[in-house]
């Protein structure tokens, strides 16, 4: 199988794997980096989202050979120490309940920050469409979210 | 026990879940142990899916151990049947079922300890006091730490009568506390069942019939054993189980089984659900729940019937975790990690199916991202281990959506038709209600409001047996009974020309005074949510406001809500809605808010969107692409209150969902004069676009 290199988190890392492998598996299976989460693999849900090049992209429909040299962040590299404003705001608002969507909703949101480091609750909304809570922790997820935009 | 690995793995091999070591922490009794450096260690028994009682039970512990909270560390407890009672989440229960525990764990733990300083101080205990995580000699105002302590104390005999708090004295408990895996959680830690790693551990799925009732009939794996990553294909039982490598390798492997299956049962489809749905509710041999009075003559003598129809379809549950377990059967033992509501019984499960006794089996109870009642069941455990066992090698079944979806134990699809008698005063004076269900014993809650109302009842049940796999759905037959049972009161205070609120208080004031049968519900608990919710939306003094409103018992909660719709180009739109809830002393205001909240998103998201059919005998909903789940767009605004009652708690996992559909349902009749009969409602005349 053809090795990959590949720029996760500022680091380099290499994986053996076939060249259609979504990202998704890669991260997880090969490179131990599992906080990017597998939901529904046909990028319904967000729970993958991962950042390529600073934009919100689904892993599980990534296939490794395409990444190439591009900058990958997962919710892992966001910040070294867990502080990033969205992270904190997370604490802040309290707002994960089973957690397991929360690694994707942050980084969709972590990318639409970089955009747009203060949007409307409409474009909160329109951004983060694409990641399902299933415990319905929507309220607080964009209470975070604006609470974040304010201290960016 | 789990702990949690602080530090980032090794980049080149897979993250695993470590063993905290406990060092100097002594143990004072199944819940609690206290290092030297002031450390309380709290064991979290139950399975946590989102409820947090992970949370919860600990600030229980610690209000009555008079903790500091910032020196309390929370770790998954593994399953112990001699150290925990009751090691499951399901039926809203933890909480009330623990409560009494949980205070004799801190209060006996801070006992031992005030009695370790008098000790040391040869001084009275009856002159020590306690606070956040303090011993002070109240007349010298000599004070030693819990860590300093902790050693001597855990030594001394468990007292036998210790006195509990008042809930004035509460520091804790009643706050809002945030949750503690927080920080593992936005840093993506390794805490979920899917993210548990083994080394030498193989992946594994398996492909299952996708039409209930059929079997296997051949199976041709050739192509898939020759792709790149295989070990083997295994069948057993109806299942093809591809064994690999990587997760990916098998995904792609398993697309290249061929299997043939043949009938093996009632292969059925929405179609014919409906039409049974419609000849048993003709039946004339319904299973009887409850009768009281005369309804034949209340009937035959009425002033005015109202009568409706209510049908809801099967549901997934649609955890964003799909199901995995993690099984190594080896010579000596088993064992078992993995994310389940049931570890007592997935473990007794296991060891009946192999043949191996429980003391040589271990479970480690993962994180569960989300369960709502699928991983109450153990199938899928079972599974893992038995694969695991033909193998002979360490595995990890995982499930995609597809699998998780197409697979079964949904709840099930029900019809209800109610009937009300009233008199020329409109009072209710005859109810009717026969459920139809699939799989569902009881489609009923007989004794729930407005039995003991209602001078002439009569509540029936029927039940077709499928072989669609079914099973608790949160607030099982009442997510939906609720909905149909308090859009019907509605429509029958309607016709009784009474204001909704008003005719159940109504219904209520008479089974207190005039009650027809037992009443087993708390009419007092009732009537303070209802009163509370009508004050707090301002019901009946907002003109121009469209309300609904509808009250639910459910798990030994109270909870009523009051919703508020808008018209936005000429389709209803949900704006607010208020939620009520006595559940007892809440502990965390926080996780409370959390449930109540998520129990109204999930209720509505359902109730307004979420459907599974079936043709052939498989569902035709396979992922999030054609099963829709509700989103951030869609959400109202949502106030939630709690009555300060001040009694033991009674659970609110799941008592937030039941009247949601209900109070929507009713607002949406106010603002469009529609009735909403069926779910999900988008696919209601309302919801249609007007062209």
């Amino acid at each position: 199988m053809p090795v990959y290199k590949l720029q996760i988190n500022g680091k380099q890392y290499q994986a053996d794997v076939a060249a259609d492998t979504p990202l998704l598996w890669v991260l997880r299976d090969s490179l131990g980096l599992v906080g990017t989460k597998f939901g529904c693999g046909i990028a319904q849900c967000g729970a993958c989202t991962v950042h390529l090049n600073g934009n919100a992209v689904k892993s599980c429909v990534l296939p490794v050979a395409s990444v190439k040299t591009a900058a990958i962040t997962t919710i892992e590299g966001l910040s070294t120490i867990g502080d990033h404003p969205l992270q904190t705001a997370w604490d802040e608002v309290d707002v994960p309940q089973c957690g397991y969507c929360q690694a994707g909703q942050i980084m969709t949101a972590a990318a639409l920050l970089n955009k747009k480091p203060h949007p409307s609750e409409t474009e909160i909304d329109n951004a983060m469409h694409g990641n399902i809570c299933r415990c319905g922790a929507y309220h607080r997820i964009r209470e975070a979210v604006k609470l974040a935009s304010t201290k960016i | 026990m789990l702990g949690f690995s602080w530090f980032n793995a090794d980049a080149e091999s897979p993250v695993i879940i470590k063993k905290i070591p406990f060092a100097d922490s002594k143990g004072f009794n199944s819940y609690l142990s206290i290092a030297s450096d002031g450390t309380i260690t709290i064991l979290s028994p139950n399975p946590e899916l989102g409820q947090n009682i992970m949370t919860s039970f600990p600030m229980i512990v610690a209000e009555e151990l008079d903790a500091d909270w910032t020196k309390v560390k929370v770790l998954q407890a593994a399953l112990d049947t001699k150290a925990f009672d009751r090691q499951l989440t399901g039926g809203s229960g933890a909480v009330p079922h623990s409560w009494k525990r949980l205070r004799l764990a801190g209060a006996t733990a801070r006992n031992m300890l005030m009695q370790a300083a008098a000790t040391q101080w040869n001084l009275p205990v009856e002159e020590c006091s306690t606070s956040n995580s303090k011993v002070t000699h109240n007349k010298s105002g000599k004070q030693a730490s819990y860590g300093d302590l902790a050693a001597l104390a855990a030594t001394l005999p468990v007292p036998k009568d210790v006195k509990l708090k008042d809930r004035k004295d509460f520091k804790i408990i009643g706050q809002a506390v945030k949750n503690v895996a927080n920080k593992d959680i936005v840093t993506g830690k390794p805490i979920f069942g899917l993210d548990f790693y083994r080394e030498g551990m193989l992946h594994a799925m398996i492909q299952r019939p996708a039409s209930f009732g059929t079997k296997i009939k051949s199976v041709d794996s050739a192509a898939a054993k020759a792709m790149p990553g295989i070990m083997d294909v295994v069948v057993f039982k109806n299942n093809v189980a591809v064994v690999g490598k990587s997760t990916w390798e098998v995904i792609k492997a398993r697309k290249l089984l061929e299997i043939e299956y043949e009938k093996d049962g009632e292969i059925e489809s929405t179609a014919y659900h409906n039409n049974i749905f419609t000849k048993l509710m003709d039946s004339n041999t319904p299973s009887i729940k409850r009768a009281n009075g005369d309804v034949a003559t209340a009937f035959s003598t009425a002033a005015k019937i109202v009568k409706a129809e209510y049908q809801c379809p099967f549901l997934s549950h649609a955890p964003l975790e799909p199901m995995n377990f993690f099984a190594h059967v080896r010579s000596d033992g088993i064992e078992l990690v993995g994310p389940t509501q049931t570890p007592a019984s997935a473990r007794n499960a296991v060891g009946k199916l192999l043949n191996v006794p429980e003391d040589k089996i271990t479970l480690e109870i993962t994180r569960l991202g989300g369960g709502f009642g699928r991983r109450l069941k153990w199938d899928y455990v079972l599974e893992a281990a038995e694969l695991s066992s033909l193998i002979k090698a360490p595995v990890k079944v995982t499930w995609t959506r597809e699998d998780d979806m197409t697979g079964g134990s949904y709840r099930p699809a029900v019809r209800y038709r109610f009937e009300a008698a009233l008199d020329s005063n409109g009072n209710m004076v005859g109810y009717k209600c026969r459920g139809v269900g699939i799989n569902a014993g009881n489609t009923t809650r007989e004794d729930n409001f407005p039995s003991g109302a209602v001078d002439h009842l009569l509540i029936e049940s029927l039940d077709h047996k499928s072989a669609i796999t079914t099973g608790a759905w949160r607030a099982p037959t009442t997510n939906f009974l609720g909905f149909a049972e308090q859009a019907f009161l509605d429509e029958v205070a309607e016709a009784a020309g009474k204001d909704p609120i008003q005719f159940r208080l109504e219904l209520l004031a008479k089974a207190r005074t005039n009650p027809a049968g037992p009443v087993k519900y708390s009419i007092d608990r009732m009537e303070t949510v209802i009163k509370m919710a009508a004050e707090k939306s301002g019901w009946g003094k907002k003109p121009g406001v469209f309300h609904g409103f509808s009250v639910y018992y459910s798990h030994q909660s109270y909870v009523a809500q009051i919703c508020e719709v808008i018209m936005q180009a000429g389709k209803p739109v949900v704006k607010k809605i208020y939620a009520v809830s006595d559940c007892g002393q809440v502990v965390n205001l926080s996780g409370a808010c959390q449930q109540v909240m998520g129990g109204i998103v999930d209720g509505l998201g359902h109730a307004m969107y979420s459907k599974l059919t079936f043709k052939n005998g498989a569902t035709e909903q396979t992922n999030f692409n054609n099963y829709r789940l509700i989103r951030m767009k869609e959400i109202p605004e949502i106030e939630t209150h709690f009555v300060d009652n001040g009694i033991d708690p009674t659970g609110l996992g799941e008592p937030a969902l039941p009247p949601t559909g209900g109070a929507v349902a009713n607002a949406i009749f106010k603002a469009t004069g529609k009735r909403l009969r069926s779910q999900p409602f988008i696919d209601e005349e309302v919801f249609k676009v007007k062209t």
